[in-house]
């Protein structure tokens, strides 16, 4: 069986967004201008959708160093010492309303974890054969990335995403290159860099290989991944299931 | 490049795809077997450990760059570091992947034509790491299909050398950054244990050598550089300043596979410049000290400096070499000291063979029968100029020998001296532990690009030496002082740099000049030879960078 995944939860992500704020306190009006002082300066480092600094995944609906708004504004305001969050000149209104967006996000992000995490290992290490290429735990191998956090660095949207559809989105240090030599040698493996006269991969049979331009005959970073799609593996609920145990994996 | 599909884009993909399942792909993929790294030398186009081979000669068999066509020789690439700390490692490189380190502690795998980045793995040190002269290290090891090294901060690392991925990390006993343990040295394999151990003479560490599992990084065996109570030379050290006594590690070792025995050069006793609170030969001190790698336990030792005053580490890689010694082939260790006098050592015993000075020395008049310094001046409390400097007359810098030549590559610090003076040193834990630091020298030991100085108060040399004579057979001179190592080649050339600014290839055979190139910095490295896709690369790292070069195409 297979379910339409997206449509569902955005509409119930704007929903429960919307129920969330008010139960903090904000309008909707406030989280959107939260929203907007979030994009012009918070997003320089942590990304349009908080992900890019590790272990910060701000719209994840969870946060490592505070619970409550008011320890978020306090941090938005003072920053972490020994870390590059610096202080920021906001009042403490501003501070709230970007709080106010977060929360609003993140609650959105945290609603698809209707599956069961027990059931979602046995998916995993079972029928998912994830672990084949993610390893045990997800603890990632040579060819495919670690999941062993991505709990904290994905919200379970994008988590579900990766799974029904993993093309739409390529982790670029886990992009595949294919080349074909002037000797007629055709090479696949995972690109680890590349310049105007030379590309460095790992190839299938996991060798560190650095070509030559002048040697190959073409080459083409392929724009779709190497990881199945979840379509005639999976069902939707497998599907849910994952999503609710790779949401456990919070990293160290 | 571009991003669209190619036509076999599914057979590709069935391609990944069965790599990733397991699905058993043709086997180009050999991994680094001890059998390998034994014979080395059958596989030139490789270099898989730190001196090229377990026998430590730094002597490569490849034969592309001659002296007729080394003039001809081009940089290829240049690897720079993110790092502004010497660059002392040597690279290695496994069928077409080259591997060294960054400092402080950063493994880099590099494509060794185009000098591109596979993968860093990037480690952060503690910051309570108390390196006595800079956040160095010297290279990695490798076993089947994965890396080894040491931290600045006292640990053992295991990576994945495919992937850059951390294996294993663990702290090795005892060995507190806090106290002054650092890891500078290249690993050595040895069969199936990984040997090391740490540096930290200058502040008062107990120096060992053990061996760890390359699964786990479990410690499997440990030798105690400086005996405990009940060890045997636990009498030549009075008091407990034996808890202090230095004797540390940082230059990787060698194998004798016949024997059976790994061979170590030990570091000085703390504290460095007096021994009024440490009576006795301080063992194992300044020694080479045999061990049979599969348990630890000591063979035989040779101390070079008994009760150094002068900070002689014995920590140069131990050369050994198969000669023809007074009428019969003998197993040897060629060994040039940082103590002004070169060795030979008959290597499955320890027995002494000969031993003289390279350059200017008077600490000691001479050597008795048994190699034993004599006639030994002590430094005095008002301080006495004495050669050799305290930085030694050659160092960690690594020698070569050549089967071919039969002679024996040392660089050199010719005639340097410092003004050494006897005082006392108070042991705080995690502050240097030296006594009084000796004066009297325009000689640094970090590299200046700056030399006004007359020859008699120090040059730089690379020495040719016969181990069957004892004779210097040729001096090849620079102004300067040199930390840079030397290379030989099967085609009689020799390579090497120093603090001048260049690099540069001589004749094995004559020490002629044949060949030299500029490069951004000192170099405090020693050069190694490689080849891939049949092309022949010499590599130095110089200055922050790492350099290739390779005869220039027509």
């Amino acid at each position: 069986m297979q379910r339409t995944f997206v449509p569902l939860v955005l509409i119930t992500a704007a929903l429960i967004g919307a129920r969330v704020a008010a139960q903090h306190g904000y309008t909707q009006a406030q989280v959107d201008n939260g929203g907007r002082l979030y994009q012009a300066s918070c997003a320089t480092c942590h990304g349009a959708k908080g992900d890019t600094v590790r272990g910060a995944a701000l719209m994840s609906g969870k946060f490592s160093r505070a619970t409550s708004d008011e320890e978020l504004v306090r941090i938005i305001l003072s920053g972490i010492p020994g870390t590059a969050m610096p202080p920021n000149p906001y009042t403490e209104s501003e501070a709230g309303m970007i709080v106010a967006y977060l929360r609003s996000v993140g609650s959105a992000g945290g609603l698809v974890t209707s599956g069961d995490p027990v059931r979602g290992k046995a998916a995993f290490d079972g029928k998912g054969r994830c672990q084949t290429c993610h390893g045990a735990g997800g603890a990632g191998s040579r060819t495919a990335p670690s999941l062993a956090d991505v709990g904290a660095v994905r919200t379970p949207v994008e988590i579900e995403r990766a799974i029904v559809d993993p093309s739409a989105e390529l982790h670029p240090d886990f992009r595949v290159v294919r080349v074909v030599t002037t000797a007629g040698e055709t090479v696949t493996g995972r690109l680890l860099n590349q310049t105007t006269f030379s590309i460095q991969l790992l190839d299938s049979n996991e060798r560190l290989r650095g070509l030559q331009m002048s040697e190959l005959r073409e080459s083409a970073i392929l724009t779709t991944s190497p990881m199945p799609a979840a379509k005639g593996t999976l069902s939707a609920a497998d599907v849910a299931d994952l999503v609710a145990y790779l949401s456990t994996l919070v990293g160290k | 490049m571009t991003g669209r599909l190619s036509g076999n884009l599914k057979i590709a993909r069935y391609i990944v795809l069965a790599a990733m399942v397991g699905v058993a792909v043709a086997g180009v993929n050999a991994q680094v077997s001890f059998d390998r790294i034994l014979k080395a030398a059958a596989e030139p186009e490789n270099w898989l450990t730190y001196s090229g081979g377990l026998a430590g000669q730094r002597h490569s068999g490849l034969t592309q760059i001659t002296p007729a066509n080394v003039r001809n020789l081009e940089l290829q690439w240049a690897f720079q570091a993110l790092s502004l700390e010497k660059f002392e490692a040597t690279p290695l490189v496994v069928d077409g992947v080259l591997y060294t380190v960054q400092p402080p502690n950063d493994i880099v795998a590099i494509d060794p034509v185009s000098g591109r980045t596979f993968w860093t793995y990037a480690y952060k040190p503690s910051p309570q790491a108390r390196p006595c002269c800079g956040r160095v290290n010297r290279g990695v090891a490798i076993l089947g299909e994965t890396l080894f090294m040491g931290t600045i901060d006292g640990r053992m690392v295991a990576v994945d050398s495919k992937s850059g991925r951390e294996l294993w990390n663990v702290a090795v006993g005892g060995a507190r950054p806090e106290a002054g343990y650092t890891i500078t040295v290249a690993p050595l394999v040895v069969k199936d244990k990984i040997i090391a151990g740490p540096a930290g003479g200058d502040f008062g560490v107990r120096g060992f050598i053990a061996a760890f599992d390359p699964k786990t990084g479990k410690e499997l065996w440990r030798f105690d550089n400086v005996p405990g109570p009940g060890e045997p030379g636990h009498e030549s050290w009075s008091g407990d300043s034996w808890r202090r006594g230095g004797s540390a590690i940082w230059t990787t070792g060698s194998y004798d596979p016949e024997l059976n025995l790994t061979y170590w050069g030990t570091g000085n006793p703390g504290p460095d410049f007096t021994g009024d609170d440490r009576l006795g030969d301080n063992l194992y001190s300044n020694s080479v000290v045999a061990l049979d790698p599969d348990t630890g336990k000591l063979k035989w030792h040779f101390q070079f400096t008994p009760h150094d005053e002068y900070d002689f580490d014995a920590t140069q890689v131990p050369v050994l070499a198969d000669i023809q010694y007074q009428g019969r082939l003998r197993k040897v260790i060629l060994w040039a000291n940082r103590n002004g006098f070169w060795y030979v050592l008959d290597r499955a015993t320890g027995e002494y063979l000969s031993g003289q000075p390279f350059t200017k020395v008077t600490w000691a008049a001479g050597l008795d029968a048994k190699g034993r310094p004599q006639g030994v001046q002590r430094p005095t409390p008002e301080g006495i100029r004495l050669y050799p400097h305290f930085a030694g007359a050659t160092n960690w810098y690594s020698p070569s020998y050549s089967p071919r030549t039969g002679l024996f590559y040392v660089p050199a610090w010719m005639d340097s001296s410092a003004v050494y003076a006897r005082r006392p040193a108070e042991y705080v834990e995690g502050r240097a532990f030296l006594g009084a630091f000796p004066t009297g020298t325009s000689l640094s030991i970090n590299g200046t690009q700056v030399n006004r100085r007359l020859p008699g108060e120090g040059y730089g040399a690379v020495l040719a030496l016969d181990p069957k004579t004892g004779q210097k057979k040729w001096e090849f001179k620079m102004a300067d002082i040199t930390d840079a190592g030397v290379l030989t080649t099967a085609s009689d050339l020799l390579f090497s740099g120093g603090r001048e600014g260049f690099v540069y290839a001589l004749d094995a055979r004559t020490g002629a000049l044949l060949w030299k190139a500029p490069v951004a910095g000192i170099v405090q490295a020693a050069p190694m030879t490689y080849a891939v896709n049949g092309r022949q690369y010499v590599a130095i790292a110089a200055g922050n960078s790492l350099y290739a070069y390779a005869l220039r195409t027509p």
